[in-house]
């Protein structure tokens, strides 16, 4: 009786001390779930679902604090993409937070009528404005997440936002729909086969 | 002279088709030299790689063969005036590309005199006084590109890196579409050409042996190219006829019918030690050394039902393919489509605007006949015929269902990637599938994502860079108004005794001040004295 109790006692104490250690050996800095939430957030910065950033809102869903509809720019396959990392069913977006572009957009600044405020280059949360003080601003349009938070900081509403240009290299063939398929451009007659080996 | 060379063994690729060649059509008239049109449309982008990057301006005179943009890396190939004229405009016009979308191109309007430029390289009748470095920096310089339909920078390909040693040069005759004909006419024409291209490129590479392989489908060009061979004397180097079957003339089942190599997934034929060249591309390379000719004109099939004289032309770069088609005599009543290139792996173009570029060798004008209607696909019913005629050994099925789910990573562990958009599993498709286009529309979405990924990942960094520097800004902030604070508390704590000293402290500067200026004007009034 003795014996065991002992034993017992001797393998739990063991355990603790081998839980404790590893608990700050392998002791994993940053909140790794919220790091993958990140990961799939289109990073555009916009602020639509109410956080200040994609970060702070990946860190309310790891939190449980956010619901994972509210990514307004990452659209249905964002929450998709959300869902299977989750493990959770996916929801259809709140659009209450903002409806999402056909297409992506870029802010463009009006140069004739900026007036060197600032004020975009304060709200740009990438950078993607350049200029100073009395000098006019341009948008780095490889750089613009199109987050539209210049668009209302312009005093003088000189930024609007307009489609991204298309270019020839980032072209995706279509999806063949039964409507919309390009058949194989034009047909060969096949002979019969002669290898039979 | 048609059969294979006797004790030369020929291996087989996995399935494939034997198509009705319709290669007579094309080669029953004469080539024609076409003269250059009156306005030319030059992309800056024909090739595969970063995008030229223009060297003149609207309005500049310009001479025939002068560079007009430069490579941009290494990866990129310039591009030449085809004729002598002004430069009429830098800007977007239609290109053939599978999406009618416009792309960058130099605009330029030909004078009629054909007059070429000044300062192009000389030629160099004798290669071998070259090294290889020398002959790949004129071969980059000629903006040449593999002709046989890629356009991959010639120059970049024949610089394998150096662990891999190039065994075998395999010269790519095969010409396995159908309807196409311009490296067969070039071969019939131009043997000796091709064979001093082929005797730079050993020069360069040096390999143990030189396979040219040509279908047996094409016994004209074998035997010209035999007769060029016997004539140059090149050693170790053979002509091979192979069997007749699409695709031979894929790179990497070339390369298998001549050596029994298989090329690995996602690898280059110099991982094998094996260095692939088109015909029509070793015919560049040598009018660039022995001529000193960059790359501004090109061997063009224009063929089909739809246009009234099939034949091959010879044309330079930037012609509209219009003009090709005015010359081939027109077209018939019922062309319905224009592709560039083959009927398997062609491309339809939506206008005859466009030009041609370094990597048109075909202008197909089909007619309903060719076509075939264009009907709504049925469901596929599992027959496995795709998997039997895939050349790679894929399986098109498991790939069409991926591509068709989305499921962009599943269809990458079936090695979407590997497949060389044939069009063998579409052709014998029962349910008329477009099993290609669903493989070019997963492959370019893969691509896409890919760029959205890295585009993410900098707005994140850039974002994160922004929040760290505003931080920092606010601390800074934040010390220097405590640093002011404790100094005006000290300043409070010591009394109305060190606010004088302060005083009287700033005074004694002030009168230091004016005493040393007092005395700088005396040394400059005896200065001005003297």
């Amino acid at each position: 009786m003795l014996a065991a109790i002992l034993s017992i006692s001797a393998l739990s104490a063991l355990f603790g001390l081998l839980l404790g250690f590893a608990a700050i050996r392998f002791r994993v800095e940053g909140d790794p779930i919220a790091d993958q939430i990140d990961a799939v957030l289109p990073q555009t910065q916009c602020g639509q679902c109410g956080y200040p950033g994609c970060r702070p809102y990946a860190e309310a869903i790891a939190a449980g604090e956010a619901d994972i509809n509210r990514c307004v720019p990452g659209g249905e396959q964002v929450i998709q993409s959300l869902a299977d990392l989750l493990g959770v069913d996916p929801k259809p977006l709140d659009t209450s937070l903002g409806e999402p572009e056909p297409e992506p957009q870029v802010a463009v600044i009006h140069e004739q009528w900026c007036i060197g405020c600032t004020l975009c280059i304060q709200a740009c949360p990438v950078d993607a404005i350049v200029g100073a003080a009395k000098q006019v601003h341009t948008v780095i349009e490889a750089e613009c997440t199109g987050c539209k938070l210049c668009v209302p900081a312009c005093p003088v509403d000189c930024i609007e936002m307009v489609p991204l240009r298309k270019d020839i290299e980032e072209w995706t063939w279509p999806y063949p729909t039964p409507t919309a398929y390009l058949p194989p451009p034009a047909r060969a007659d096949l002979l019969p086969d002669e290898e039979t080996a | 002279m048609t059969g294979p060379i006797p004790g030369r063994q020929l291996w087989h690729f996995h399935g494939g088709l034997h198509l009705a060649d319709h290669k007579a059509e094309s080669t029953g008239r004469p080539v024609l030299d076409l003269p250059p049109p009156a306005r030319l449309i030059l992309p800056l982008r024909q090739h595969i790689g970063q995008i030229a990057e223009p060297l003149v301006r609207p309005g500049e005179r310009v001479g025939k063969g002068q560079p007009l943009a430069a490579a941009e890396g290494y990866i990129s190939a310039p591009v030449h005036a085809p004729t002598s004229g002004t430069v009429v405009a830098i800007e977007n016009a239609p290109v053939p590309h599978p999406s009618g979308l416009d792309a960058p191109c130099i605009i330029l309007a030909a004078d009629g005199e054909d007059r070429w430029a000044e300062g192009l390289p000389d030629p160099v009748p004798d290669y071998r006084a070259l090294d290889a470095l020398t002959l790949r920096n004129r071969i980059r310089e000629a903006g040449i590109v593999g002709l046989g339909g890629a356009a991959f920078p010639t120059a970049a390909k024949l610089n394998p890196p150096p662990r891999h040693r190039i065994d075998t040069l395999v010269v790519n005759g095969a010409e396995c579409e159908p309807w196409i004909t311009c490296d067969d006419m070039l071969m019939r024409h131009e043997a000796a050409a091709i064979l001093s291209g082929v005797a730079i490129v050993q020069h360069m590479v040096r390999p143990r042996e030189t396979l040219i392989g040509i279908e047996d489908n094409k016994p004209q060009a074998i035997d010209a190219m035999q007769h060029a061979l016997n004539a140059a004397g090149l050693p170790d180097t053979h002509v091979v006829p192979v069997p007749t079957r699409y695709p031979t003339g894929g790179e990497k089942q070339l390369i298998q019918v001549l050596t029994g190599k298989e090329v690995p997934s996602a690898g280059l034929p110099a991982e094998i030690g094996i260095l692939c060249q088109n015909v029509g591309t070793l015919h560049a390379v040598h009018r660039a050394i022995v001529e000193g000719v960059p790359l501004i004109e090109r061997l063009v099939t224009v063929t089909g039902d739809g246009v009234a004289e099939p034949r091959n032309l010879r044309a330079r770069i930037g012609t509209p393919f219009a003009e090709l088609v005015a010359a081939a005599g027109g077209y018939t009543p019922d062309v319905t489509r224009l592709i560039m290139g083959g009927p398997m792996m062609g491309i339809a173009v939506h206008t005859d605007a466009v030009p041609v570029i370094k990597s048109t060798n075909c202008i197909l004008a089909a007619t309903p006949a060719l076509t075939g209607e264009p009907g709504p696909a049925a469901a596929c019913i599992r027959c496995g015929e795709c998997a039997r005629v895939c050349p790679v050994r894929l399986l098109p099925q498991q790939l069409y269902w991926y591509a068709r789910a989305r499921d962009f990573d599943r269809v990458q562990e079936y090695s979407l990637f590997d497949c060389i958009e044939c069009g063998c599993c579409a052709y014998v498709c029962p349910s008329h599938i477009p099993l290609v286009q669903y493989y070019r529309f997963a492959k370019t979405e893969i691509w896409n994502q890919e760029r959205e990924k890295a585009r993410a990942d900098q707005a994140r960094r850039r974002h994160e860079l922004r929040q760290a520097r505003l931080e920092r800004e606010q601390r800074e902030k934040a010390e220097r108004l405590a640093r002011k604070k404790a100094a005006v508390q000290r300043r409070k704590a010591g009394g109305g005794e060190s606010a004088q000293d302060a005083i009287a402290a700033a005074l004694a500067r002030v009168e230091a001040k004016k005493k040393a200026r007092a005395a700088a004007r005396d040394k400059d009034d005896g200065e001005g004295r003297d």
